[in-house]
C-alpha cells in the first residue's frame, strides 16, 4: 500500500481508461461510420490486428512511430476496401464476411509480424498533462497520449460531419434506406464501401496504438477483443460518435480495474476484475436487448436490425 | 391549335405520342399517346397490370421505350435516365415514401438537392426553408425525423419536395392508397389548388373513381397496355370509368348475406400489450365476434392493427387482458387454434403465413402434415399431402406451374389463395383475417371477398383488419374503427356512415 490509501483506484482507473480506451474508441468510431451507411463490419477485429503489427513494422523500419500510425491507417482502409467489395456483391452476407476477414486478418498478422516480435520500435510520444501534481500516481494517470487526443477529436468531427456535411448526410441517408438513397441519384454500394474503407482506417489506427503506445510492442496476444467489444460499444452508443467517445472511456476504465486493484495490492480474486470489460459488454447487450421492439437509432438499413 | 407549352407560373405540359414497351414478347405498353394539358390535373386509371406504372416509368426515363415520343413544354424531348426527366421539372412521387426516416423534413428536404454545398449553413438552408415554406399552401413540422410525422405528413411531404426541387409537372402514384379519406382529400385539394394556381401540372395514377371525380379535370383509361378511353372528367360517370377499366371481364358478384349471428366465439377482454415503438399500449377493452357475422375493424395502418394481428395469433405477449375462444382460455398456439378450428390469415401471407422458399404443397399443408385422423403421425406421408394439396389447388383456382415449385414464385394473387386453400379446409369457427386483398386485382378481389363471405354464411365468425375501408363496407356486419390502439367507434353496418368512420379513423373526434 502507498500513502494515497484507495484512493489510488480511482485514479488508476482514470488513468487506465484514458490508455485502454483509445484503440476502443478508435474501433468504434471506424465501426460508427460504417454502420451508419448500413453495413456491419465485424472484420475490425482482424482490422485492428493487422493495424497493430503493420504499424510496428513501419515504425521500426523507418524509425517513425507517425509514419507507422499511417502505414496502420492504409493498411486498415485496405482491409475495409476488401470488405466493402465483396460485400458489394449480390446475396453477400455482410456478417458472414466480417468474420472471415477477422480470420484472415489476425492469420496475416501473425504470419508477417514473426520477424517483429523481437526488435523494439519507438514509442509513440504523450503528452504529461499531470505536470501540475507532484503525486507519481496521478502524474502518470494524465501522461495521455495524442492519439487519445486524436480520436476526442475525431468523435466530435464525426459527430459534426453527420449533422452538417454534405458527406454526412449522404452517408445517413445510405444507411437509412437503399430506395431513397437510389432515388436521389446516390449509388449505395459505392458510398457504403467507401465508409468501409475509412472505418478500417479508424480501426487500423487503434492497432497502431496498442503496439506502439500501451502496451507498446508488438506479439500476437495483443488484442484482447477490443475490435469485437467495439461492436457491442457502438451499439451501447446507439450510433453516435460523441456517446462512442463516453462508452469508450467506461469500457477502458472497466478494463483499468483489474490492474489497478492489482496495483494496490488486492491480490485476491483480482483476476475475476480483468474479466469486468466482457461482463460490460454481455451486461450492455442484455440492457440495450428487447424481445418486442426494434432498437431505436439503428440505421435502418443495417442487416442485424432488419 | 397550338396551346402554349406552359403556364405563366411555369407548369409544363407533356405529351406522350405512340409510346409503346416491350419486355421480350411481351406487350406492356401498346401504343398509347395521352396528353396533359398545363396546369391541369389529369388522372391515369387501369387495373393492376393495366401499364399504369410502365407509362410513368417511361415518361420519368427509368425505361426507355421501345418506340414512340414525348413532348414536353410542346417540344420534343428524350429522356434517357430519371436525371434528365428531372433537370426538364419532372417529378414523381413514388407510392411508397422514399424520404429518409431517420432525418429531418429539412434535412429530407435539403439533401435531396443536386447543388447541396459541402458543408451546410443551416442558417441560411433554414431561413431559405422557412421563405419557400411561406409560399406554400400547406405546412409540415420542418425540425422532427419523418418517422415521427404521420402518413398525411408524409405525403405532403413527398409534395412540397418536388416543389422545392422545382419541378413542374408532377406524377403521384396512387398517392392515397396510405391516407385517410380526410387526410387524402386534404392533400388532393392542396394539389388541385396548385395546378389552379397554375404552379404544376399532375398526372395521378389511381383506382379511385372518388378521387378522379372530385380532383381531376381530364382522365386517360389504360387495359392490358392500351389506351382503351378517356376524355374530360365531367363527362364521364363512375360506370362509364369502370366499364372502360374493366372491358368485358365479369366481377363475381357481392355474396349474398345469409343466416342469423349466432353465440359468441372469440371474446377479448381487458386486453392490453405494448406497441411496437414499446412506448404506447394497445388496449382492447371488450370485443367479441359471434358466429355467422364479420367484425370488420377499420383504420389507418399504424393505429394497433398489426399489434392487434400479433396478439391474436400469439406472436406478442399480453401484459393483461384474455382471449377466449368458445368459451375457453385461448393460448394461440398450434394445438388450441386447431381445438378451437381457429384460422388465420395475416397480411402479406407469403411473409407472414408461408415458407416461401417450400413447395406450394408443403404449404398447403402446414395445418394437417401431421395429422393422421384424429391422431397425430411421426412418418409424413408425400402421398397424401400431394393429393390433399392438388385437390385445393383446383378448388380454388390457385395458378402454379406444379405442386412442387416454390410458394415465393407464385403471383400475389394467387399465394393468397393458396393461403386461403389452406386455412378455409375443414372445420372452421373462427377466421382472423388482415388486409386480405392489399396489391391483387379486380377479379381475385373479388373472389377471395366471396369466399370469405362463404365463410361466414357457413357460420364462421370473422373478424376482418382492412386498411380498405370499401372492403369493410362491403363485408363487414358490424364496424369498428382502431385509432392509436383502442377500439375509437363501434357501428352495425346498417347505420355506418362513411365519413364519420373516416373521422374516427382520423382521430379527429
Amino acid at each position: 500500500m502507498n500513502e494515497l490509501g484507495l484512493w489510488a483506484i480511482p485514479i488508476a482507473v482514470l488513468g487506465g481508461a484514458i490508455r485502454v480506451s483509445t484503440p476502443f474508441l478508435f474501433v468504434s468510431l471506424g465501426e460508427v461510420l460504417t454502420e451508419r451507411s448500413g453495413r456491419i463490419n465485424l472484420g475490425l477485429e482482424g482490422t485492428l490486428v493487422i493495424g497493430a503489427m503493420v504499424g510496428y513494422a513501419v515504425a521500426y523500419l523507418s524509425g517513425s512511430p507517425w509514419l507507422g500510425v499511417l502505414a496502420a491507417a492504409a493498411a486498415g482502409s485496405a482491409f475495409g476496401l476488401i470488405h466493402g467489395l465483396i460485400c458489394s456483391l449480390p446475396r453477400v452476407n455482410d456478417i458472414a464476411i466480417g468474420i472471415a476477414m477477422m480470420i484472415l486478418g489476425t492469420g496475416l498478422a501473425f504470419y508477417f509480424g514473426k520477424p517483429f516480435v523481437q526488435p523494439v520500435a519507438p514509442d509513440l510520444p504523450s503528452i504529461p498533462l499531470g505536470w501540475w501534481s507532484s503525486i507519481p500516481q496521478v502524474e502518470a494517470a494524465l501522461n495521455v497520449n495524442v492519439l487519445f487526443l486524436i480520436g476526442a477529436a475525431a468523435a466530435f468531427a464525426l459527430w459534426w460531419m453527420f449533422k452538417t456535411t454534405r458527406i454526412g448526410l449522404v452517408i445517413r441517408v445510405v444507411g437509412d434506406s437503399t430506395d431513397a438513397a437510389r432515388a436521389m441519384g446516390l449509388r449505395p454500394a459505392v458510398v457504403r464501401t467507401l465508409a468501409t474503407m475509412a472505418g478500417g482506417a479508424f480501426a487500423g489506427v487503434g492497432g497502431a496504438y496498442l503496439s506502439l503506445f500501451y502496451p507498446g510492442s508488438w506479439n500476437e496476444g495483443i488484442s484482447s477483443g477490443q475490435g469485437l467489444m467495439a461492436v457491442a460499444l457502438v451499439i451501447f452508443a446507439r450510433w453516435n460518435p460523441v456517446a462512442c467517445f463516453g462508452a469508450a472511456l467506461l469500457f477502458g476504465g472497466a478494463g483499468a480495474l483489474g490492474p489497478s486493484l492489482q496495483s494496490v495490492g488486492i491480490s485476491q480474486g483480482y483476476h475475476l476484475f480483468f474479466t469486468a470489460p466482457y461482463v460490460l459488454t454481455l451486461g450492455v447487450l442484455i440492457a440495450t436487448s428487447s424481445t418486442t421492439r426494434a432498437m431505436t437509432g439503428a440505421p435502418g438499413e443495417l442487416s442485424i436490425t432488419k | 391549335m397550338t396551346v402554349a407549352g406552359h403556364t405563366e407560373k411555369g407548369a409544363i405540359g407533356v405529351e406522350t405520342l405512340h409510346m409503346t414497351m416491350r419486355f421480350g414478347a411481351f406487350t406492356a405498353l401498346d401504343d398509347v399517346s395521352i396528353r396533359i394539358e398545363p396546369g391541369t390535373f389529369h388522372a391515369l386509371l387501369g387495373e393492376n397490370g393495366a401499364g399504369k406504372s410502365t407509362l410513368v416509368k417511361c415518361m420519368m426515363g427509368f425505361y426507355a421505350a421501345t418506340s414512340g415520343e414525348m413532348l414536353v413544354d410542346g417540344r420534343e424531348a428524350l429522356v434517357p435516365d430519371p436525371k434528365a426527366a428531372h433537370a426538364m421539372g419532372l417529378g414523381m412521387v413514388y407510392q411508397h415514401f422514399t424520404l429518409v426516416p431517420s432525418l429531418t423534413a429539412a434535412e429530407n428536404l435539403v439533401i435531396s438537392r443536386t447543388d447541396v454545398p459541402n458543408v451546410i449553413d443551416w442558417g441560411k438552408e433554414r431561413t431559405e426553408l422557412a421563405a419557400f415554406m411561406a409560399r406554400m399552401p400547406f405546412q409540415v413540422p420542418m425540425d422532427q425525423p419523418v418517422r415521427a410525422l404521420a402518413a398525411g405528413e408524409k405525403q405532403k411531404l413527398e409534395i412540397l419536395k418536388q416543389l422545392y426541387l422545382g419541378r413542374r409537372f408532377l406524377i403521384l402514384d396512387e398517392p392515397t392508397s396510405v391516407l385517410t379519406p380526410d387526410e387524402a382529400d386534404e392533400v388532393l385539394g392542396h394539389v388541385r389548388q396548385l395546378c389552379e394556381a397554375g404552379e404544376i401540372s399532375v398526372l395521378m395514377i389511381t383506382h379511385k373513381f372518388r378521387e378522379v371525380t372530385a380532383y381531376a379535370d381530364d382522365v386517360s383509361v389504360l387495359r392490358r397496355g392500351k389506351l382503351v378511353g378517356g376524355g374530360k372528367v365531367s363527362e364521364l360517370s363512375h360506370s362509364d370509368m369502370a366499364a372502360l377499366m374493366m372491358g368485358d371481364a365479369k366481377l363475381a358478384d357481392p355474396a349474398p348475406r345469409t343466416g342469423i349471428p349466432g353465440a359468441p366465439i372469440l371474446e377479448l377482454s381487458g386486453l392490453k400489450a405494448s406497441d411496437r415503438s414499446g412506448l404506447k399500449d394497445i388496449v382492447i377493452d371488450k370485443l367479441d365476434v359471434r358466429g355467422g357475422e364479420i367484425v370488420g375493424i377499420a383504420g389507418i395502418s399504424g393505429n394497433g392493427q398489426m399489434e392487434m394481428m400479433e396478439i391474436l395469433t400469439g406472436q406478442r405477449p399480453l401484459s393483461a387482458g384474455e382471449i377466449r375462444v368458445k368459451d375457453a382460455p385461448f393460448g394461440a398456439t398450434r394445438s388450441d387454434a386447431r381445438l378451437s378450428c381457429v384460422r388465420y390469415l395475416p397480411e402479406e401471407p407469403l411473409q407472414n403465413a408461408c415458407a416461401p422458399r417450400m413447395s406450394v404443397a408443403e404449404n398447403i399443408s402446414f395445418r394437417t402434415f401431421d395429422l393422421n385422423g384424429k391422431g397425430t403421425r411421426f412418418w409424413l406421408s408425400g402421398r397424401e399431402m400431394q393429393g390433399r394439396a392438388s385437390d385445393l389447388v383446383a378448388a380454388f383456382k390457385v395458378k402454379t406451374t406444379s405442386l412442387d415449385s416454390p410458394i415465393q414464385a407464385l403471383s400475389g394473387g394467387n399465394v393468397q389463395r393458396a393461403v386461403l386453400a389452406r386455412e378455409l379446409s375443414g372445420d372452421v369457427d373462427l377466421l382472423i383475417i388482415s388486409n386480405p386483398c392489399f396489391g391483387l386485382d379486380f377479379s381475385a378481389v373479388a373472389e377471395i371477398r366471396a369466399r370469405i363471405m362463404a365463410a361466414r354464411n357457413g357460420g364462421a365468425a370473422v373478424l376482418l383488419m382492412s386498411e380498405d375501408l370499401d372492403e369493410i363496407m362491403e363485408l363487414a356486419d358490424r364496424v369498428m374503427v382502431m385509432s392509436e390502439g383502442k377500439i375509437a367507434y363501434e357501428t352495425p353496418i346498417s347505420e355506418a356512415d362513411i365519413t364519420q368512420i373516416g373521422q374516427f379513423m382520423g382521430g379527429h373526434v
